[in-house]
């Protein structure tokens, strides 16, 4: 049994530090007239200075490198957050998006000096068309909530210039929240679709939906693999029953990572669809972004993308503006161009077997953890994985007072990150917790059969001594923590006692 | 085993009515409350809204997730529990007294019939508890 030791400070707010009027710069002398900031700015001055923290160097470095030494990362050990994909990041993607060349260019830079920064944008956007199957990317959009908004934001202007105006769109309730959330701010409704016992969606789920709603649906949007860990087998015929009743199909592509070099999206019928850098190529996540949520079209939708796109004429790389139909810009510039460094980066390390065997490690790995402890925990569904897999308590809450809660706390003695736990959404109904574990594809068999090692031992414990796993943890900084009442009476901002 | 009072109705998303006249109250169960741990925010409708039998009408957020509530009949919002909003442990503690959510001017009464009794709630939570 490995449990986790470490010298931990205990450490206070960075405003319980320092003394009045210590600083850790030392500026020079004003060497310009000093001006009256009451004049110049009447009540707009500020009178009493900012109660900002006054602390050396070496304090400010202790703080923050002591709360560091809280914290938790894929460098540290597994982390097997469901649906959020925390997956390793190869330092070689680090070492090349630091240099000068991409590091340093400005995006207003003219236009010949950036060949170098829009040849790799041209190129990442060939490699993603030739994954998924479609005719062009854009890049622009921030993050994979961007992503989906500029997907509905195009769907909606194809039906609007179809001199069309459906309002519904048809999303399982399997889905992110992100997929209501960006149809609501196009202006549309969601009809959820219900995934059933299998938690695949089927035909005829959706044939209903769209005979219910005759001339009115704008899309369906599914996430294949679903958050449930599933292939929806049934998406080509869903597409084409979705087509024939006017829609568009939009992919959630963020589990895009179980499919490079096996499933081409849009052959499936999918006209639109995002993928999350981070989840399938490797770029940083939580906290390290910033995000890339990058969108694959079809023929059908390519009028209308964002603008500026990245052209090639003879050896010269251009961004061109002109696309009438376009939904415009989406964001500043032309996305988060370190990210497509870093993610074209990984395309190449790996080339296209690579790609495809990242996918079948991903997809092994997974059902690997499920064979190793579905004795111990229910799976939610019979239905193979793919890329993560997920567990309920069911039979653990038989046995023990033990929750999911409880096991995803214990999980930190054991030295491991929790999993993603009550979600997905249909696999926690009638009152079963939900443990959804994505190991990815890195991890090598020692680490998963350690992680699983824990896991069988805490579902042993919960049967010796449930008192001490639903007090866990132990062995980190700070022990449980109050959540009912950070909930319910928050205290939102530090205060001077 | 929870706590299922004979003379109110059930839905399978776990929520409770009880009729008085035109008028039914409505909450969750206690089913529905140990599954949810400490509920820590409870979103309703207000006041002359109209809500529409099996579709949602707010949601109670607890330490674990966000979860729907789903109406068990249709008709018109005539009081909300207010208390709720700054004390969302009333539903924790007692789920089908204090606890209520909202009280709603039936549109037809006939729907509160194609609710579970007790006994049929009941035996649902029983196949529940099976894998």
């Amino acid at each position: 049994m490995i449990e986790t030791r470490q010298l931990i400070h205990p450490e206070r707010p960075i405003f319980e530090h320092g003394a009045e009027g210590r600083s850790g710069a030392s500026l020079p002398e004003l060497d310009v007239p000093a001006i009256d900031a009451q004049k110049h700015f009447g009540k707009l001055a500020r009178v009493t200075l900012a109660a900002l923290p006054e602390v050396s160097e070496v304090e400010v470095t202790r703080h923050f490198t002591r709360l560091s030494r809280w914290n938790y990362a894929i460098d540290l050990g597994l982390y097997p957050l469901g649906s959020c994909t925390m997956k390793y990041n190869p330092k070689v993607n680090e070492r090349v998006a630091r240099m000068p060349g991409f590091a340093g260019v400005h995006p207003q830079q003219p236009e010949s000096t950036l060949q170098g920064a829009l040849e790799i944008m041209w190129r990442l956007e060939r490699v993603l068309c030739e994954l998924g199957g479609f005719r062009r990317v854009a890049l622009q959009p921030a993050a994979g909530a961007q992503g989906e908004l500029c997907g509905v934001m195009m769907i909606a202007a194809h039906h609007q210039s179809q001199g069309r105006a459906p309002s519904k769109v048809l999303i399982p309730d399997s889905a992110h929240g992100t997929n209501p959330a960006s149809c609501t701010l196009s202006s549309y409704t969601t009809v959820p679709l219900k995934t059933g016992e299998t938690g695949i969606v089927s035909v005829d789920t959706v044939a209903q939906a769209c005979a219910e709603n005759p001339g009115d649906i704008a899309a369906i949007m599914m996430t294949n693999p679903s958050t449930l860990g599933l292939f929806e087998t049934d998406l080509g015929k869903i597409a084409e029953v979705v087509h024939a009743a006017g829609g568009l199909v939009y992919m959630d592509g963020a589990n895009f990572n179980a499919l490079l070099g096996k499933v081409r999206p849009a052959e499936t019928g999918v006209d639109v669809m995002h993928i999350n850098l981070h989840k399938t190529f490797t770029t940083p996540h939580g906290g390290g972004g910033p995000g890339a949520g990058v969108v694959g079209v079809g023929a059908t939708l390519e009028p209308y993308l964002p603008t500026p796109t990245v052209e090639k004429e003879g050896d010269r790389y251009f961004l061109d503006y002109r696309r009438a139909k376009s939904i415009g810009r989406l964001r500043s510039f032309f996305g988060n161009f370190g990210m497509f460094v870093r993610a074209y980066t990984y395309m190449r390390e790996l080339g296209g077997p690579g790609l495809t065997l990242a996918t079948e490690m991903a997809v092994l790995n997974a059902n690997y953890i499920r064979a190793r402890l579905k004795d111990v925990y229910s799976l939610a569904y019979e239905a193979p994985s793919m890329h993560e897999v997920v567990f309920t308590d069911r039979k653990l809450k038989r046995e023990t007072s033990v929750q999911t809660l409880d096991v995803a706390k214990r999980l930190m003695d054991y030295g491991y990150h929790p999993p993603t736990i009550y979600f997905p959404l249909p696999a926690v109904t009638g009152g079963a917790g939900a443990l959804m574990i994505e190991p990815t594809e890195t991890e090598t068999k020692e680490t998963l059969d350690d992680f699983c090692d824990a896991l069988r031992a805490i579902a042993d414990e919960a049967k010796r001594d449930a008192e001490m796993v639903k007090q866990a943890p132990h062995q980190t900084a700070l022990g449980r923590l109050d959540e009912t009442r950070a909930a319910r009476q928050p205290i939102l901002r530090w205060r001077a006692k | 085993m929870s706590d299922v009072p004979n003379d109110l109705r059930y839905t399978k998303d776990h929520e409770w009515a009880r009729l008085h006249g035109k008028v039914a109250t409505i909450g969750i169960t206690s089913f529905a409350v140990e599954q949810l741990g400490d509920i820590t925010q409870v979103d309703l409708p207000k006041e002359g809204e109209s809500i529409k039998k099996g579709a949602v009408f707010g949601s109670v957020e607890s330490v674990k997730a966000v979860s729907d509530l789903f109406a068990p009949v249709s008709g018109t919002v005539v009081k909300v529990n207010d208390p709720l909003s700054d004390s969302p442990e009333y539903v924790n503690e007692d789920c089908y007294d204090e606890g209520w959510m909202v009280q709603v001017e039936l549109k037809d009464a006939n729907e509160l019939e194609e609710l579970m009794d007790a006994k049929a709630y009941q035996t649902y939570l029983q196949e529940q508890d099976h894998d």
